[in-house]
């Protein structure tokens, strides 16, 4: 292999230092109409009386929509594929608001200030309901967040909106109650998960114009930019020909921008003016209104023999949706199906529970999608049934866990939303990961050395736990790729899949590179236009070098056949006779040669009636969705009396398959790792008892810096994917699964107390040592 | 009102409106580099060199630059590339957002401190937020240049 598992410098990388505009608001015509969303300041409110006379009039003012001025078509904003596995709850515009930032009116003006003065004329006349802010009280509440019949679901999932719930799911594998009865331990706990908030530093941006074909062109910040012509399409009720949707440069995505944000809003503006228009979000609005981790409530009860082997696990998930049902379904149950395939051993296996609406800030997808909530309460108590039954956790893990060549039940009855898809795990490296990132932290010694005191007041403690995520979603998501050949012998490769400063263009032309045995640089990318490039579903659910590309390596073996065959025939040769070798097309014996810089102007410029373009589309959509696997490991150091924690180090140890370029799959770990640190132990949104957001900034709300990194050790199993591009599988979600649980494991080995809701904060370990000590 | 400054090494006179910030200012004159993330002055997206002292320009009144000299990366892309040759090596240009600010600051620190340790480093250059890296590979790419520019 010699243009994959090599860091080749992302090819963007230097153009983007440079400061080259390349983002949505900086490709902006320099006139565009300013659209500014006028937002709810209740919690939930149904709007009386809307009046944007005053406002119209404000010098400078373009036009004003409300609910009134809007197509009143029921969507779906999550930007998934088709059908939809979310409930299709959500209106442009509607006469209810439901959480504190949903949006009341658009209004477009010349300039921001015009904007904002013009926002303050606008006259409203609320009925202020009672609003639903507990997410553990809101099934069977007597507000009724969606009380409007439109909303439905593209297949059944339990959806009941005059009970506040967005959906249910129940799935189990032997008699669970049963077994547990009869299991010689059984930890039965409960578990706590926060909102976290995605924090792209590019804040959520969209711009509009209508070209000289008389088309809507969107150049949007998103993930998923196929998704999104078709659900502008539904939501404005019109024919898809007419709307083109670029993607740029995306400043940071995470999942946050999957979903849909201010894109209709400028086409809305734009198809009324016929001028260009762009929607910048304020960091208040990011938080504020757009989406966010889903907050959950998960009980577990593991039910074990005394030695120590596992026997049953029974997982039951409250899910807080917030005011509308974006990955409701999916994100709750990859809590189950991307966390209790690590122990695929039991006897019976329970998963099931409930979304349910509140007043809350939507959420949404989320690197980890789920997996990082479920495996903070399967790996928190996997760690307190170790210390139960007096077992080294690492010994518990190793006898449970899932090795290469087993399968899970889960993997077939648990899917997107709903069946999944069977499936051997043909790579699983969790016995090296463990074995290797113990020796790397020096678990054997300083697990037995618990409660280690080092100076003062300050104990040290050690934890670990291991997390598995998908690669795409098999038998329906999509990546396709085409390759054309120039003059010269340079090739543009044109993707779908969309990089969202992932690396994927990078990756993708070095898999293509790989593929034709050329230089990369002899791969010219352009990716993410959906007048141009192939069909991709977007980037998410760990997609996009597993799928993408895989449809890229077929294209680029396509493309390879091609110029065989098409050389033979210029050559005169026979197909079986004629290799290419990267830069030559010739017979087995050599006789016959024409170097591709050569053929391929002939075949563009001088061959006459054998001139041609040669070009080559594939597509590919995965048979299964292989899991890269980790094992992560962290030492921290409590001090005894104020119960303030350091982070000493984080050792992540990962199977990926081959990576295709190690430098920016490490990158996409420490990136992973250290949001998911952030999720563990700084990171929270809260509200206060109006539904206000109280975090809305980034003052208040803590992302880490710098000074906040532990040492992070990371490293790579040596793996094989088969059924990968080149080995691989996906790697951008993997590293943010563990830190929760692990951080949470080594502060009871280090004091003996247990958090079991996040985030882990000094006055949470605090009030836990006082307690036990009372105790 | 109008104000006279230097942007780039060039002498502007520009129109303002008296409450406007420099990173709008700086944005319309085309510096396009010069980034917006927050509302806070939290992130360092923004920041640019006025007088070779990094400040946060979604923060600071267009009015009071002037007669000050500004510099963007826009103004010192030979520099930047030297700097960023690292940070690309490395992974650490992912969305690349938070970068040119980054690279500003970066820019700075060498002028003020000298053979800075890991620790001044990460304090210098805390202002600037990267939600993308996880910082790692920022580090090991400055530490790389600093080394070898010596
Ligand atoms: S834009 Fe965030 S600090 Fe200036
Ligand atoms: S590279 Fe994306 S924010 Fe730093």
């Amino acid at each position: 292999m010699k243009q994959v598992n090599k860091s080749v410098p992302k090819i963007d990388g230097m153009g983007l230092a440079k400061g080259k505009p390349a983002f949505t608001d900086d490709l902006a015509d320099s006139n565009a109409i300013i659209v500014k969303v006028l937002r709810s300041p209740h919690a939930f409110a149904r709007i009386k009386n809307i009046n944007v006379d005053k406002a119209t009039k404000y010098p400078g003012v373009e036009c004003i929509f409300t609910h009134k001025d809007v197509p009143r078509n029921v969507f779906t904003r999550a930007g998934q594929g088709y059908p939809e596995p979310s409930p299709k709850d959500k209106f442009i515009l509607d006469e209810y608001v439901r959480y504190v930032g949903d949006e009341l009116a658009i209004v477009a003006a010349s300039t921001d200030e015009v904007a904002e003065q013009a926002m303050k004329l606008i006259e409203v006349d609320y009925e202020v309901l009672e609003p639903v802010l507990d997410f553990e009280k809101a099934e069977n509440n007597k507000s009724v967040i969606h009380p409007e019949k439109e909303p439905y679901t593209m297949f059944p999932m339990g959806f009941d909106a005059s009970k506040n719930i967005a959906c249910t799911y129940d799935m189990h594998v032997g008699d669970v109650d049963e077994v547990l009865k009869n299991s010689e331990v059984v930890i039965d706990k409960t578990y706590y998960t926060q909102a976290q908030a995605h924090v792209a530093i590019e804040t959520h941006s969209s711009t509009a114009y209508i070209d000289h074909y008389e088309r809507l062109n969107i150049i949007t910040s998103t993930q998923t930019p196929v998704h999104l012509r078709r659900i502008i399409g539904e939501a404005l009720g019109m024919p898809i020909n007419k709307i083109r949707v670029v993607k740029p440069r995306v400043g940071g995505a995470f999942g946050g921008k999957q979903q849909i944000h201010g894109e209709l809003f400028c086409a809305l503006v734009t198809l009324k003016t016929g001028r260009p228009s762009k929607c910048i979000y304020s960091r208040k609005e990011v938080f504020e209104s757009s989406f966010s981790r889903h907050a959950m409530r998960l009980n577990i009860k593991i039910g074990a023999e005394k030695s120590g082997k596992l026997k049953a696990i029974d997982l039951r998930v409250l899910s807080d949706t917030g005011a509308y049902g974006e990955h409701a379904l999916t994100v709750f149950m990859i809590a189950g199906s991307k966390t209790l395939p690590l122990y695929n051993k039991v006897d019976a296996v329970h998963f099931g529970g409930t979304v349910v609406y509140t007043n809350h800030t939507p959420g949404g997808a989320y690197r980890g999608y789920g997996a990082i909530q479920g495996n903070f309460a399967l790996e928190s108590a996997m760690d307190e049934l170790a210390n139960k039954l007096n077992i080294d956790p690492l010994e518990l893990r190793k006898m449970n866990m899932i090795k290469e060549g087993e399968t899970s039940e889960i993997f077939k009855i648990m899917g997107e939303g709903g069946e999944g898809t069977a499936q051997i795990i043909e790579s699983c490296k969790l016995d090296y990961c463990l074995k290797r990132g113990s020796e790397m932290i020096k678990w054997n010694n300083k697990y037995q050395n618990k409660n280690k005191k080092v100076i003062d007041d300050k104990v040290r403690g050690i934890g670990l736990a291991i997390a598995m995520q998908g690669s795409g979603i098999p038998n329906m998501d999509m990546g396709a790729a085409s390759l054309k050949l120039n003059d010269d012998g340079f090739f543009n490769l044109l993707i779908g899949a969309t990089d969202l400063g992932t690396g994927s263009d990078t990756i993708l032309a070095q898999i293509a590179a790989e593929a034709l045995n050329v230089p990369v640089e002899d791969i010219v990318v352009y990716s993410s236009d959906s007048d141009l490039t192939p069909f991709d579903c977007g980037a998410y659910a760990s997609s996009t070098t597993f799928v993408s590309g895989n449809g890229v390596k077929k294209t680029a073996e396509k493309m390879k056949n091609l110029i065989i065959s098409e050389g033979a025939k210029h050559l005169k040769i026979d197909v079986s006779d004629t290799i290419f070798d990267g830069k030559i097309i010739k017979s087995k014996d050599g006789e016959n040669s024409i170097s591709l810089k050569e053929i391929s102007k002939g075949w563009l410029y001088n061959y006459g009636q054998a001139q041609k373009q040669l070009l080559a589309v594939d597509s590919y959509v995965g048979k299964k969705s292989p899991p890269p696997y980790m094992a992560g490991f962290a030492e921290v150091e409590v001090d005894t009396k104020t119960g303030h924690f350091d982070i000493l180090n984080y050792t992540a140890v990962v199977d990926c398959g081959t990576t295709i370029n190690p430098k920016l799959a490490l990158g996409q770990m420490e990136g992973g790792l250290l949001q998911g640190i952030g999720m563990a132990v700084y990171e929270d949104v809260k509200y206060n008892k109006y539904g206000q957001m109280l975090t809305n900034n980034l003052m208040n709300y803590k992302i880490p810096t710098r000074e906040d990194v532990p040492n992070i050790n990371v490293e790579f199993a040596d793996s094989y994917e088969p059924s990968g591009p080149y080995g691989a599988k996906s790697v951008g979600e993997i590293g943010i699964d563990t830190p929760p649980a692990v951080i949470a494991n080594a502060i009871f080995n280090a004091v003996g107390v247990r958090i079991t809701d996040l985030p882990i904060t000094p006055e949470k370990v605090l009030l836990a040592m006082k307690k036990k000590q009372i105790k | 009102m109008k104000i006279k400054l230097k942007i780039n090494n060039q002498d502007k006179i520009i129109d303002i409106r008296p409450d406007e910030m420099l990173l709008e200012v700086l944005r319309k004159n085309g510096c396009l580099s010069v980034k917006h993330g927050c509302d806070t002055g939290s992130c360092g997206a923004c920041t640019v060199l006025l007088d070779e002292k990094p400040i946060l320009s979604c923060s600071y009144l267009a009015a009071k630059a002037e007669g000050h000299s500004i510099i963007t990366v826009e103004g010192a892309q030979k520099k930047v590339e030297q700097i960023s040759k690292y940070l690309v090596d490395e992974g650490g240009v992912q969305c690349g957002f938070c970068i040119p600010g980054l690279v500003l600051t970066v820019m700075s620190m060498e002028k003020e401190l000298n053979n800075p340790s890991e620790e001044e480093i990460t304090h210098y250059l805390s202002g600037n937020l990267c939600r993308c890296t996880g910082y790692s590979s920022h580090t090991r790419a400055i530490k790389k240049y600093l080394e070898e520019k010596k």
